[in-house]
């Protein structure tokens, strides 16, 4: 049985269909990244797979289930920043604000919260970083962090919105092996959207790809082929492979997200 | 006696000071986390054209306060904007009502002085009942946000992981609101419409530069904040001038204290991560 479960899903928002009649059947413990051009409905089909936007058509189970009660075991780590605290706010606090933070009252289990807090840290391997200002983060580990507070609570499914943005390569490798021991050793299933496909080429098990509102998914040699893309965009596309990396090409146009490209933003000595 | 307690109008204003010092704290921690100083910045100019209204009416300006602060925090919350930012909706919204209660006061010249105690506060006014009524709402407003406070907590640092997780983030930013509503109306007449920041958001953000957690970051907020308003009363009986400005000057002065700590532990930790970084510890991940 697939962990998410997805027939004829259609998203429509302010009037512009995302994607319609999308099949999605995410296998448990699979790494998925999921790609596309802008606009394409990656962060859209996220957030409607944690219910922030309704989808317009289509059944949807999450975990062999309803996907309004799954949505729980779901750990999310949005594209955009949090807005927290200038302040001096130490990761240790911030990860501890998720667990359990839907809950109303004050919380007096102060024990089983710094548990929690402490074994989420360490499965990012960000234990050594649990006193320290937010802000004193470096790129690399404030996504570990990010990820930290989306695993505090029980998750079986993470879903992940370019977590590799403005990352320098070793810092996305981290985040990517991170991703795939999550996989691997807790059979938690991912979903990882980013702009450029050639990081992932070596974690993830399958692509997901959306354009023109639709979507396919398969391995990375079955689906990203000149024929199978060519089909997706309704345009001829030019999938071509230099040194194990891959470009893909629309038309005789230059699809710029798909190329690579290394920010060094947020990396710090 | 110390700092004159034999007298009812002291004991008035360090009662009713106290109280709002520690909800303005309090309250003012979440503000400033979710960067909403100017909606709270333009929730006190409508409060004071509300309370120069209900004079204009021969109201009691506490009512004015109350009902058309709170109605503008509703408003607020439902308008949709992005009360995190300095939305020009929100400093128009603060800007037509500065000039509402302008009027308002220009329409009944009989009670000038009180238009000033709404604009600069008036600690050393207060009666019975406002002491009464700033330290009942005041515990009003911090069960609220006690109750409150975990899921008010995860949406400030984290809305949509907060909203996925079933927190009703929309629900909650009007309920923080209407709290910010009661706590700026019961602060303006003691600290002053323009004055509001020394209370609900110097201390606040003084805090926030010295705490590493949220308990401890509310509780020094709380701290500061109940401290200058004791100091800067005591200064007004002592030494003279307005309380009010007292309180803001040693908000202030807190403020900029607590920054240079804050940039001098910045470079500090700044150091650390470059030794961190130079030895293998840095390597691993």
């Amino acid at each position: 049985m697939p962990v998410i479960d997805g027939t004829e899903l259609t998203c429509q928002l302010g009037g512009r269909v995302v994607f319609a009649h999308l099949q999605l059947q995410i296998p448990r413990g699979g790494f998925v990244g999921v790609f596309g051009p802008n606009g394409a409905g990656k962060t859209s089909l996220l957030r409607a797979l944690l219910g922030l936007i309704p989808l317009q058509g289509g059944t949807l189970q999450i975990l062999e289930g309803d996907a309004r009660e799954a949505r729980t075991q779901i750990g999310y780590v949005s594209q955009s920043e949090p807005k927290e605290a200038e302040g001096r706010l130490s990761v240790a606090a911030f990860v501890g604000a998720a667990w359990r933070g839907e809950r109303w009252g004050f919380n007096w289990h102060l024990t089983a919260l710094h548990q929690a807090v402490r074994r989420a840290l360490e499965r990012v391997n960000a234990a050594h970083l649990a006193s320290r200002p937010l802000q004193s983060l470096s790129g690399g580990q404030r996504q570990r962090v990010r990820i930290a507070q989306a695993l505090v609570n029980p998750a079986r499914i993470l879903l992940l919105d370019e977590p590799l943005n403005n990352l320098d390569p070793q810092s996305q490798q981290q985040v990517l092996q991170l991703a795939k021991t999550l996989t691997r050793q807790e059979n938690m299933t991912v979903l990882m959207t980013a702009h450029d496909i050639n990081p992932l080429l070596p974690f993830m098990d399958h692509v997901l790809y959306l354009a023109n509102g639709k979507g396919r998914m398969g391995t990375v040699n079955d689906l990203l082929t000149t024929p199978m893309l060519s089909e997706l965009y309704g345009t001829p596309v030019t999938v071509s492979e230099h040194d194990g990396m891959l470009s893909i090409r629309v038309g005789n146009g230059f699809i710029p997200e798909i190329s690579h490209h290394c920010h060094d933003h947020g990396a710090q000595p | 006696m110390i700092m004159g307690l034999e007298y009812a109008f002291m004991r008035h204003a360090l009662a009713a000071g106290t109280a709002i010092a520690v909800v303005s704290a309090a309250v003012g921690y979440f503000v400033t986390l979710r960067r909403q100083a100017f909606a709270a910045h333009a929730l006190s100019h409508v409060g004071f054209a509300g309370a120069a209204g209900a004079i204009l009416l021969s109201l009691d300006p506490y009512v004015g306060l109350f009902v058309i602060t709170f109605l503008a925090a509703l408003g607020l919350a439902w308008s949709g904007h992005r009360l995190s930012e300095r939305d020009v909706g929100v400093g128009m919204i603060l800007m037509f009502s500065l000039g509402l209660g302008v009027l308002f006061l220009n329409l009944y010249t009989a009670n000038a002085q009180a238009a000033m105690s709404i604009l600069f506060g008036s600690i050393v006014g207060v009666t019975t009942g406002q002491a009464w009524l700033s330290v009942g709402v005041a515990i009003g407003a911090l069960v609220l946000l006690a109750a409150m406070v975990r899921p008010l907590l995860y949406m400030s640092l984290n809305e949509e992981a907060a909203a996925g997780r079933g927190v009703p983030v929309k629900w909650l930013n009007t309920l923080f609101l209407g709290l910010l509503a009661i706590t700026v109306a019961i602060a303006v007449p003691i600290i002053g419409a323009l004055l509001i920041f020394a209370l609900l958001v110097g201390p606040p953000a003084a805090a926030q530069l010295l705490s590493k957690n949220v308990l401890a970051g509310i509780l020094t907020a709380v701290a500061l904040g109940v401290g200058e308003t004791w100091a800067g009363i005591g200064c007004a009986y002592y030494i003279g001038y307005p309380a009010s400005t007292w309180i803001a000057s040693l908000s202030f002065l807190v403020y900029l204290g607590t920054t240079a700590i804050g940039s001098w532990r910045e470079r500090g930790s700044k150091d650390s991560t470059a030794a961190m970084a130079a030895g293998p510890a840095g390597k691993g991940f």
